[in-house]
């Protein structure tokens, strides 16, 4: 999916002032805390700024969100506190919706009628996951997270995609709330009427997914597509857009208890912000040339690799 | 290709006054919170943790970290705005809170066109998200 001009090119530019910022406002090298050992307090952010660039590359490449890579890997291989990064992990992953959300809507690839109710319920959910994530230990949620994430690799690895499902008959429901639509396939010039069914099973999920993307901070892309394309019946594309822009209202309820929690560190936001949203436009850019197979399995392998990362901390090894 | 298969490609308005009320808070959001971090980083505002200080304080749990530094959560942070680090918290607060405002924008059009069932649940949404902002709902050890 393409992704508006206007906020990339204040993406690139803002990539640059950031690393100009960061290292200049380093100074003279400042005494080591205990806490970073050897490195100045901005050898962490910039780091991220870095890692979380590459992230935003292989994300596109891969075809998997942001959100699902940056809070196992950061918190993996940082020493951020699980905290913070689940609370700078849900502002990235909105980010990164909030500036796809108005080209996909304008383009009619994201539907706004499907998006609503699977919104409410995924929100609702979604604060309630986030209250029990900050309720709980620290070291089950982690357990928990390498658990979940090992379960996204599967679930990567096995789930298939269907780029236009067959739906006999919309069910009662979705004839009610008039969720359906029409969209014209890119690639080919076939106009694509669509319907879903199995409404009440798809919004049950959501339940599910709302709770897990509060709890953990993930970005809940990994459970969206499926669900809308596997479960519900709509088409890939319109699934794959409509999810990214489901995104940008989940993650907004979960994205304000963990600020009003106090889980926000900017000089952690700001630089994971600006490294994915740039790292997703140079990823896009390298689309045409990349080979998505093999990004992919990469993708898989660092994940697999994070969530296990995970499992250890939470169990002390 | 028909003249009713060309009007039915079109997204809905309700959809295009949501793309674009969406735009333009995410635009605005970004862009003060490029500003606020350059006002940060660069020193123009003093902080209220030195940067020197941040390794102590992102290794720590949130509760550990909120004690530590004398901060309360919630909106509290309204009262930090002297400090060029709480300041980026304004460009924080209008990229999670444009959906709010795009829920509200639609509900006008979704009245107009008759469509009650969808003007509802965008209502709902609307205080949903309210509430999750609000601070009314906590969580926490």
């Amino acid at each position: 999916m393409g992704m508006d001009r206007k906020p990339l090119l204040l993406i690139l530019v803002s990539g640059i002032v950031l690393i100009w910022s960061l290292t200049a406002s380093a100074g003279a090298p400042a005494e080591p805390s205990p806490a970073t050992g050897a490195h100045s307090w901005w050898f962490w952010p910039l780091l991220l700024f870095i890692v979380t660039f590459v992230m935003g590359v292989l994300a596109v490449l891969g075809g998997v969100g942001g959100g699902v890579l940056f809070v196992p890997i950061i918190s993996g291989f940082f020493p951020f506190h699980l905290d913070f990064v689940r609370g700078a992990g849900l502002l990235v992953a909105l980010s990164g919706a909030l500036a796809a959300g108005p080209g996909l809507l304008k383009m009619n690839l994201a539907s706004l009628r499907l998006a609503i109710p699977v919104a409410l319920i995924a929100s609702t959910c979604a604060i309630v996951g986030a209250m029990i994530g900050l309720a709980l230990p620290t070291h089950i949620v982690q357990i928990s997270l390498g658990a979940t994430i090992i379960g996204i690799c599967i679930l990567m690895l096995t789930a298939k995609k269907s780029t236009f499902p067959d739906v006999p008959q919309a069910d009662r429901l979705s004839s009610t709330l008039r969720i359906y639509g029409v969209y014209q396939e890119g690639s080919t010039g076939q106009i694509i009427d669509w319907k879903i069914h199995r409404t009440p099973l798809g919004l049950l999920l959501f339940i599910v997914i709302g709770v897990m993307a509060g709890m953990f901070g993930l970005g809940a892309g990994w459970a969206n597509v499926p669900v809308l394309n596997l479960i519900m019946g709509a088409p890939l594309k319109i699934s794959v857009a409509t999810s990214k822009f489901l995104l940008s209202i989940t993650d907004t309820s979960a994205a304000w208890i963990y600020m009003n929690k106090g889980c926000v560190i900017p000089m952690m936001v700001v630089p994971s912000l600006v490294g994915i949203m740039l790292g997703s436009f140079v990823g896009v850019h390298l689309l045409k040339i990349a080979k998505p197979t093999f990004i992919r399995w990469m993708v898989i392998t660092i994940l697999g690799f994070s969530g296990v990362r995970a499992l250890m901390k939470g169990l002390g090894i | 290709m028909s003249e009713a298969s060309e009007r039915s490609l079109k997204a809905t308005p309700e959809q295009l006054r949501y793309a674009r009320v969406l735009e333009i808070g995410m635009l605005i959001g970004l862009i003060i919170l490029l500003v606020t971090f350059a006002i940060y980083t660069f020193g123009i505002m003093k902080p209220y943790i030195p940067l020197e200080d941040l390794p102590r304080f992102w290794s720590m749990n949130v509760d550990d970290y909120l004690h530590q530094a004398n901060i309360q959560n919630g909106w509290a942070w309204v009262g930090f705005l002297a400090y060029g680090d709480f300041i980026n918290f304004i460009g924080v607060a209008v990229l999670a809170g444009v959906t709010i405002v795009c829920y509200l924008s639609i509900v006008p059009v979704l009245v107009k066109n008759k469509d009650g069932i969808y003007a509802v649940l965008a209502v709902l949404e609307a205080l949903v998200l309210f509430l999750a902002a609000s601070g009314v709902i906590s969580g926490g050890h």
